[in-house]
């Protein structure tokens, strides 16, 4: 879209339409310069670090193409890739077929929708620190709350956060449990679909499973594909409950999250940013952390690229509404 | 000006249609069904948090064991934690990152959204994808030179590198407001030019008294994200202990305190505190805004 139309007042072409120019420049204006200072320069910088030996101290020293080449040697750099492909796998299927099922019984609730909405909603607000502690607490083995609760079952709790198995599992139940700004999404859309298509659906005989199956999921389809994305960022950057989880488990967390800690129990908890994180700011080889960042960049614009075209899609089909 | 014009499309989320009272057996089996699901549902998510108070306000004794429900209750818990850790130290800490970041927030994102979803200008859409773009960058991508920078201004250990960002450029508020002002109709945009305005006036008395919902709804999330943040105040402040913010606090909380669960659990229920108040005096800002991110993008 060009400068054309609606904004242009008739008269006194000229000076108008510098005018406008002029106001368009200053409310973009800190944006701009905060775009430039927080991103562009940040990420061209991390590019250059990345080609450097930088201990915050001394000076950069250009050192080639070295910390990419460590990278394949570094055995923890592949379990920490290994864990954020599971978070990236698991967490985002869980995540949306979670939200899905959740959002599709709502919405077929007649009475006390407003409450189970909002207790399905209400933890996805909870500091993820908390939301971690909560679960860490529930779920601890031994007596606690989930324990007897399987034990009810006749069921034996896993060790959850003390086992190197069971702790990514164990934040993926974290994540589900504050998916509420996803499912608040779904039910938003599912709400959407037109009554009619259901009522079409119904004389030809569909139950309400097939009428689910054929009606709404193809109508919701964007926001699905919204989802997956969504989560997939999410898992790429799950950094707060894996380090929470991590430190609590191994029973001894200063906050700055002493390094031997993170990834507790046995690097099972070490995803990618917190080992970027760690190799940054706990061991200061700056370099390493920024070729790391590149490379988590590159994911990460990727899949932004997705959303972008997703978007443009979405936009040209209502090209003219007000939602274009 | 002419604000006689169709009312600007706003949406709720509709509430699900009436049943049609069919009186079968199976509508009623169907019912009782879904709403037994729905009920589980509610219960399962709730659930945790009722545990966690439950162990907060039980005796330190107790808290041990593996009793699920407390045989005194011990309300002072809740004080007493703020004996054991400098919580309104943290409170404040956590109050001044949020507040002020919101307020930064909205005195730097609602000009630039409004450019970007009301004034027509080249390179609107390539600005609209590279906000897209910052607002999914994880943080630790820029963390490296950034802190380089800060630590060289002597600010890391303030929470000056927290707050000031939000003062110029804020992705995903501006997103957020840019989706809401998309609905205030052009012709209101329009009139108001016409009659004379220029553009500060139209933002100042069009597009901000129209966009308040939205311009709530981005508040509340821009205060809850920093409230819940993590990641920022560890990387600046977590050498210095006297500018914790809570979220930050409560994760060492737990280590300090690691055999004494009702203590950790009273700190971890207060911190949640804000989130649920604030939603209940704002439920349909956050319905409606976290609505806005998905369907509307």
């Amino acid at each position: 879209m060009t400068a054309t139309l609606g904004a242009r007042p008739a008269p006194g072409k000229g000076r108008a339409r510098s005018r406008h120019r002029l106001a368009v420049l200053g409310f973009m204006a800190p944006a701009i310069i905060g775009f430039v200072l927080f991103f562009v320069y940040p990420l061209v910088a991390t590019v250059i670090f990345s080609f450097t030996k930088y201990d915050l101290i001394n000076p950069p020293e250009f050192n080639g193409l070295a910390n990419y080449e460590f990278m394949f040697k570094d055995p923890l750099l592949i379990k920490a890739i290994t864990n954020t492909l599971w978070f990236v796998v698991v967490l985002t299927i869980a995540r949306t077929v979670f939200a899905l099922g959740v959002a599709s019984v709502i919405a077929r609730l007649k009475s006390g929708v407003g409450l189970i909405r909002t207790l399905c909603y209400l933890p996805s607000l909870a500091p993820p620190v908390a939301a971690t502690l909560v679960f860490f607490m529930v779920m601890r083995p031994n007596g606690g709350p989930l324990d007897k609760i399987l034990g009810v079952f006749g069921l034996e709790s896993p060790l959850w956060f003390s086992d190197p198995a069971w702790a990514k599992p164990g934040i993926t139940a974290i994540m589900l449990w504050i998916s509420g700004d996803l499912m608040i999404i779904i039910l938003a859309a599912i709400l959407d679909v037109p009554q009619e298509q259901y009522e079409a659906a119904e004389l030809d005989g569909a139950g309400p499973i097939r009428r689910w199956w054929h009606v709404t999921l193809p109508s919701i389809s964007p926001v699905l594909l919204f989802g997956i994305v969504n989560s997939v960022i999410l898992a790429l950057q799950l950094f707060t409950q894996a380090v929470v989880a991590g430190s609590a488990g191994s029973g001894a967390a200063d906050a700055t999250g002493s390094t031997k800690y993170l990834g507790f129990p046995d690097n099972s908890t070490l995803t990618f940013p917190v080992y970027l994180y760690t190799q940054g700011f706990r061991y200061f080889d700056m370099g390493y952390a920024a070729a790391m960042a590149t490379v988590l960049f590159i994911i990460s614009f990727a899949v932004t690229i997705v959303l972008v075209q997703r978007m443009r899609k979405n936009s040209t089909a209502e090209e003219g509404g007000p939602g274009a | 000006m002419t604000a006689t014009l169709t009312k600007p499309p706003v949406d709720v989320p509709a509430e699900p249609e009436q049943p049609r009272r069919k009186r079968d057996v199976g509508g009623i089996l169907n019912w009782v069904a879904t709403h037994a699901i729905g009920l589980a549902l509610g219960l399962m998510f709730a659930t945790p948090v009722v545990f966690v108070f439950l162990t907060a306000v039980m005796s330190d004794d107790q808290a041990f064991t593996s009793n699920l429900w407390p045989t005194e209750w011990h309300w002072e818990n809740f004080v007493e934690v703020f004996d054991k850790a400098p919580l309104f130290q943290y409170l404040i800490n956590s109050l001044t990152y949020s507040l002020l970041a919101t307020l930064g927030m909205l005195i730097s994102s609602i000009p630039a959204a409004y450019a970007l979803a009301k004034l027509k200008w080249r390179g609107r859409n390539v600005a609209f994808i590279l906000v897209i773009g910052a607002m999914m960058l994880p943080p630790q991508v820029v963390a490296v030179p950034l802190y380089d920078t800060w630590s060289s201004l002597n600010l890391t250990g303030t929470l000056v590198p927290l707050i000031a960002p939000y003062f110029l450029f804020d992705a995903f508020s501006i997103f957020l407001l840019r989706q809401f002002m998309l609905t205030i109709p052009q012709s209101y945009v329009d009139a108001a030019r016409v009659d004379g305005c220029s553009e500060f006036q139209t933002l100042v008395r069009i597009i901000i008294p129209m966009a308040k919902p939205g311009i709530a709804a981005t508040a509340l999330f821009c205060f809850l994200f920093t409230w819940n943040d993590y990641f920022g105040p560890l990387l600046y402040t977590g050498e210095v202990k006297d500018q914790w913010t809570l979220s930050l606090a409560l994760a060492t909380f737990k280590g300090m305190h690691i055999v004494q669960w009702n203590s950790s659990m009273a700190v971890t229920f207060l911190t949640m505190i804000p989130a649920v108040v604030l939603f209940v005096f704002a439920q349909k800002s956050f319905v409606k805004g976290i609505t806005f991110t998905g369907v509307k993008g």
